[in-house]
């Protein structure tokens, strides 16, 4: 615990000081605030990291892309996905009951993510898709597909270079919840970015 | 008293140490049919013979639910041959049939077995044989004569000498997640890994001579299908696409395998021919098309398709053509596979939120529920046609059931290893 403490002040003293992607001071706040609170499960770039839906980030990041379509993909050219306050941390899109649209929730986390992909030609991500337990494993293996396939539409129709974005499908093979409920279902039906 | 106990101390860890699946009857059949299986004599020298024939017998007569078998205490006289049965003291006890028996060494290691089974009603025999045998195929030979005497007595052939593949999932001391394909006896007996992995292996299916398996790995972080032979654990892969690659399924006369790609875009099935490697896609559909199976003769395809909507059950020509939708009942049907007999499926339905084994009647259209679920998958048919193995979720945790093609008798399928799912039942063997 003592470790991670230090590793987010590592993180975020920079960033207070830089200014992170964008100068408007109230950004600064705004990270700071949502940062100070926040709980930190991140692992370095290249890891899988992931994280539980954000609902309160998604607005933090909402502003940062807008900023970025404003300023363009340059925006999130000094961008780094170690950083835990930005939205790049998520990388787990979750979605609704034998379905695979991209719900609202997600767009902001998508489109940053896109925007630093678009920034970094170079930079390849996994997107891996799941589904929950109920039904059969090979339906569920074609449903995960149908997911990652989903968001892999989503990140090219913001720029992303198709040669950047890998998909594979888990089907129920590999859940991060074995409970047999609603809310265990519900963490499970996902696509996980692995960077 | 203390001897005793730990005899059975001794026993029950024997069979802990011998068998990952034990199986438990959870519901008889009525008009079992009464037989005696008398203890089969052994070889008055020598060493104690590995295994009890007769107990083997009657523990799988016992677990087919088509049989009561009398308890040896109960037993008037115990004859080892013809000569000796006097079928008053059967008729007496109420047994429609009596198997007796006796094994002798036959000079060179191993072992002649020789077994009579009689009509005690009419007081005939029905059947004799000399079986030879080793001392490792003793268990085998006692699942050969369950076989012989259960096709005698209900005219279907026995599927205890055959074998069901399954597969397990462990977490080890390590936190490392451990996947694993084996094979067992029918029985649960001499599970056998045949390849184990830290990624998930799907899907395995039975090659129609019994000496290969087909299935999905996950290795490498990609699906590739592998052809694997049991016996040598030498093994081929035969599909590694770009997307999905899997369900595998051999035609009947084992020359080709569909299987599920979506390098085109999204899952479509396909046929493998395995001599000349050609590809033929059979389903174009911008839906889910999966979990192909064929018929008996080798000539209609069913799998599961959502293009209308949801999950359904379709049927087309093994050559490819218009498909035909076959269920109708309920908004999620899937993989479906053929009953031996090639006239009704077995598949997984949804009925009230719960999913369960369901059985089509082809002619008829009717469904029929065989199971409650909540969440009952992956239904194999044994290849007498008499029973549905399948894996069911009970207490968060994977284990596999058994359910008679009629519904009524249903039994569970204890492991004490890990989670267990996906079964597949064997060919007859050969």
């Amino acid at each position: 615990m003592k470790a991670q403490f230090v590793r987010i002040l590592t993180l975020v003293i920079p960033l207070l000081l830089l200014g992170g992607c964008s100068s408007t001071p109230s950004k600064d706040e705004d990270k700071a605030g949502v940062g100070a609170g926040a709980s930190v499960e991140t692992r370095g770039a290249g890891e899988r990291g992931w994280r539980g839906e954000r609902g309160e980030r998604g607005t933090g990041a909402g502003e940062e892309a807008d900023t970025s379509s404003v300023h363009g993909h340059g925006a999130w050219a000094s961008a780094s996905l170690d950083d835990p306050n930005s939205p790049l941390a998520t990388r787990t899109i979750l979605f609704d009951f034998d379905s695979s649209n991209i719900r609202s929730d997600f767009v902001e986390v998508l489109r940053a993510h896109a925007g630093y992909l678009a920034a970094h030609s170079t930079v390849q991500v996994t997107l891996e898709g799941h589904g929950d337990e109920r039904g059969t494993r090979e339906y569920n293996l074609a449903l995960g597909e149908r997911r990652a396939h989903a968001v892999k539409q989503f990140l090219m129709a913001e720029g992303v270079g198709g040669d950047q974005l890998r998909e594979i499908s888990y089907g129920e093979e590999r859940p991060v919840d074995p409970g047999q409920n609603e809310d265990a279902w519900a963490r499970n039906r996902r696509v996980e970015l692995v960077y | 008293m203390y001897r005793y106990f730990l005899a059975v101390i001794l026993a029950l860890w024997q069979a802990l140490a011998y068998a990952d699946l034990t199986i438990e009857i959870t519901e008889g059949v009525q008009g079992a049919i009464p037989v005696a299986i008398v203890p089969f004599h052994a070889p008055d020298e020598g060493a104690p013979l590995p295994e009890d024939i007769g107990a083997t017998v009657a523990a799988d007569l016992a677990r087919s639910g088509r049989f009561r078998i009398l308890p040896e205490q109960d037993m008037l006289s115990r004859p080892s041959s013809g000569a000796e049965v006097d079928f008053h003291d059967w008729r007496t006890l109420g047994q429609d049939a009596l198997v007796v028996g006796r094994v002798q060494p036959n000079g060179s290691g191993g072992y002649l077995v020789q077994f009579q089974l009689f009509d005690v009603l009419r007081g005939e025999q029905v059947v004799a044989y000399n079986v030879p045998s080793t001392a490792r195929g003793l268990r085998l030979t006692a699942h050969q004569i369950a076989d012989i005497i259960y096709e005698k007595l209900t005219g279907t052939p026995g599927v205890f000498a055959s074998r069901i593949a399954y597969i397990t999932e462990e977490r080890g001391r390590d936190g490392v997640r451990r996947v694993t394909l084996k094979v067992s006896d029918a029985d649960g007996y001499h599970p056998q890994t045949i390849v184990s992995s830290t990624e998930p292996l799907m899907s395995p299916a039975w090659s129609p001579d019994g000496r290969r398996l087909a299935y999905v790995s996950f290795e490498g972080k990609r699906q590739s299908v592998y052809i694997q032979e049991v016996l040598t654990g030498k093994r081929e892969r035969v599909a590694a696409y770009e997307g999905i690659n899997s369900a595998p399924a051999w035609s009947p006369d084992g020359r080709r395998l569909a299987l599920v790609l979506s390098r085109e875009g999204n899952p479509e099935i396909y046929v493998l021919n395995l001599g000349s490697r050609a590809l033929t896609r059979i389903t174009r559909n911008l839906a889910i098309d999966t979990e192909p199976a064929w018929s008996p003769d080798g000539g209609t395809l069913v799998f599961t398709s959502d293009r209308g909507g949801t999950p359904q059950i379709y049927q087309v020509s093994a050559s490819g053509g218009e498909p035909r939708r076959v269920t109708f009942d309920g908004t999620y049907n899937a993989r479906a596979s053929y009953a031996p007999d090639g006239r009704s499926l077995t598949l997984v339905t949804r009925r009230g939120g719960a999913f369960r084994i369901g059985l089509l009647n082809l002619a008829s259209g009717a469904l029929q529920e065989l199971t409650g679920g909540p969440l009952d998958e992956s239904p194999s048919f044994a290849p007498n046609g008499s029973m549905i193995i399948y894996g069911a979720k009970v207490g968060g945790r994977g284990e596999l059931s058994a359910v008679s093609a009629d519904g009524r008798m249903r039994q569970r399928i204890v492991v004490d290893a890990g989670d267990v799912r996906e079964p597949a039942w064997s060919p007859l063997s050969k």
